[in-house]
């Protein structure tokens, strides 16, 4: 009686319907949810919850696929404490990340601006997202012409401007900065529409402000462009620091590795551990310690992102 | 009176158009134009390298028109030149069939793309519009997979693949995507939870059930965004190597990113065969490139967004 009551419009319907319907409402719409969300939750658990916990379960065995994994407990970690190649892909990655973090923001944040001041037109938003549909293979195989030493374009600038050739991929020097700028070209244009995406967001009246008090350029963009751009800033460096360091695609077409062990990035090390030394439990182990790093890297990110939720109110 | 209101805001535009040079802007300008430049021109040097004869290319390194123009790059890639012939132009003589990794990308960014989207808009339903016990507990903990990088599960799902004897099949391959992505399901639930109740609840009073109410409500009146989504995932399935290459490393399976990696690797070290490698770069990126021509507009305007996760 009490629900006709608080339903006055619906009188009629509510007393037609029979009672055991009335019943089923205190479990909402679970039955029918649960019907919605059974194929989702099928590869959600047995491509994403079960192999997360196996790799972890991985990482404490020795397994080479033949046999059963053998539990060696924390043997495969303290291997890697102590292995120079794995020391050396992190740093290799670091490296990376490093480069891609300062080259990509950079430039994306200049387009942005550029972009903002002068042109806002679809055309060249998609011009400038085109590298960006590509595949990394296509991106790596695109500038591994572009960039040969022998006849590639890139090289015949840099011997006409008088400078010497430069061995992109051969050198141990180049390598890592050449997969950086590779990455870079295919991402810059998406980060800087990310960045543009933030610029729209800003309202125009803080800049009317800005200007009645005299602010220069610098200044506004100093004071009130970077402030209230930071939550978006923050995500693209989360975004291109996740991204970074899981580099594999254009190392593995290009440099494999090489020169020396000049571009044996983190996954690419994994890979090979795994894949091509059939060292399952190795390979787990080290991956384990990758999603730990980016877990912290996200953790970060939510703190960060937190904190500047309120930026532009 | 009529006339002058009707005259200002033509005013406006007129004006606008004739704003003195201003170097600052030309400048602005002249560096967008050479951020176009350094992303378009690439393709177009793509596509005059495929033109191009291998042996020209030696000779002719940087002129912008082919370098003996030629359609021998495109015909080696589909297998149309013999084996004696290709070699003439650089290749490797080797056999290597585009034709089947094409059909093979097509299937394979096909059917996880259908399978995704579809089954993750049904889920996007369930946290958007159904109201049952522990609905953003499960939402958080699919969103949560989001962090979990993708070599991490590559691993034991390559294990579980070989368990279940699909090495090397379009199942096994399919498979991981299949059933959901965690982002199509969190960029369709922001859509279907803005949708209004009111026509949902109109039908609801007729009596619809809530299988018709996703089918023929709430799928068509989000076509845009399944659409836009739809395209996303097509293009990133596309462009997918890492899991390809673990799983489907044998002819008949193989995606034209693999077959790509195949075709420079077989390439001679000391001369590679550069119009046959650019030659099957453009092929492989054709399609993204039609729909690029196609749906531009959709595909960016959907950046903003999508940058969420």
């Amino acid at each position: 009686m009490t629900t006709l009551a608080k339903h006055p419009s619906s009188v009629a319907p509510a007393e037609v319907k029979p009672r055991p319907k009335s019943g089923l409402r205190g479990l909402g719409d679970l039955k029918i949810a649960l019907l919605f969300i059974a194929p989702a939750m099928i590869g959600f658990i047995v491509f994403y919850v079960v192999p997360t916990l196996r790799g972890v379960y991985l990482s404490f065995t020795e397994y080479n696929i033949l046999g059963d994994p053998e539990w060696v407990g924390m043997e495969n970690y303290t291997a890697i404490a102590k292995d120079p190649l794995f020391w050396n892909s992190l740093a290799v990655t670091g490296q990376y990340v490093f480069l891609n973090i300062v080259l990509q923001t950079a430039l994306a944040l200049g387009l942005a601006l550029l972009m903002h001041q002068v042109a806002k037109s679809t055309i060249i938003r998609g011009a400038l997202l085109l590298p960006y549909l590509m595949s990394n293979v296509i991106a790596a195989l695109l500038w591994f012409w572009m960039l040969d030493y022998q006849i590639g374009v890139v090289n015949q600038f840099i011997e006409w401007s008088g400078l010497p050739r430069v061995a992109f991929f051969g050198s141990e020097a180049w390598a890592i900065p050449t997969q950086a700028l590779i990455n870079t070209w295919r991402h810059m244009g998406y980060t800087a529409l990310l960045i543009f995406a933030g610029l729209q967001a800003i309202p125009g009246h803080v800049y009317e402000v800005a200007k009645l008090d005299g602010a220069s350029a610098f200044q506004t963009f100093r004071k009130i462009t970077i402030p209230l751009l930071r939550p978006v800033l923050v995500l693209v460096l989360v975004v291109t620091v996740i991204g970074s360091f899981q580099v594999f695609d254009t190392v593995a077409v290009t440099s494999g590795g090489g020169p020396v062990n000049a571009t044996r990035v983190i996954q690419y090390y994994i890979y090979q551990r795994a894949f091509t030394e059939s060292d399952f439990g190795y390979g787990s182990a080290i991956a384990v310690i990758l999603f730990l790093i980016l877990a912290l890297v996200a953790f970060i990110q939510m703190k960060f992102l937190k904190g500047n939720e309120s930026d532009l109110d | 009176m009529t006339t002058t209101a009707s005259r200002a805001p033509l005013a406006q535009p007129a004006s606008r158009r004739r704003r003195p040079f201003n170097p600052r802007r030309a400048a602005a300008w002249a560096l967008l134009v050479l951020a176009i430049a350094v992303s378009v021109l690439p393709f177009l040097w793509v596509l005059r390298t495929a033109l191009s004869t291998n042996n020209a290319l030696a000779t002719n390194a940087a002129s912008l028109l082919p370098a003996e123009f030629s359609f021998g790059a495109f015909k080696r890639v589909f297998g149309l030149q013999s084996a004696a012939e290709a070699v003439a132009e650089g290749g490797s003589g080797a056999q290597i069939d585009f034709w089947l990794y094409l059909r093979n990308s097509i299937v394979f960014s096909s059917i996880t793309t259908a399978g995704a989207v579809f089954f993750s808009a049904m889920a996007a339903y369930a946290f958007a519009r159904l109201r049952w016990k522990g609905r953003n507990a499960v939402f958080s903990l699919f969103l949560g997979t989001m962090l979990v990088p993708p070599i991490f599960t590559a691993l034991p799902n390559f294990l579980l693949i070989k368990n279940l004897d699909l090495l090397n099949t379009m199942l096994g391959m399919v498979l991981p995507y299949l059933f959901m992505t965690p982002f199509a399901i969190f960029f369709l639930r922001q859509f279907f939870l803005n949708m209004s109740r009111e026509v949902e609840e109109a039908a609801m009073l007729d009596g619809a059930k809530h299988l018709r109410i996703f089918f023929q409500i709430v799928l068509p009146n989000a076509a845009a965004p399944i659409a836009t989504l739809a395209l996303l995932t097509f293009i990133g399935q596309w462009n997918e190597y890492f899991w390809p290459l673990l799983v489907g490393s044998q002819d008949d399976v193989r995606v034209l990113q693999v077959g790509l990696g195949v075709f420079k690797s077989q390439s001679p070290q000391g001369a590679p065969d550069w119009s046959g490698l650019m030659a099957a770069t453009l092929i492989s990126a054709l399609p993204v490139l039609i729909l690029f021509a196609a749906f531009g507009k959709k595909i960016v305007n959907s950046i903003g967004f999508s940058g969420i996760k």
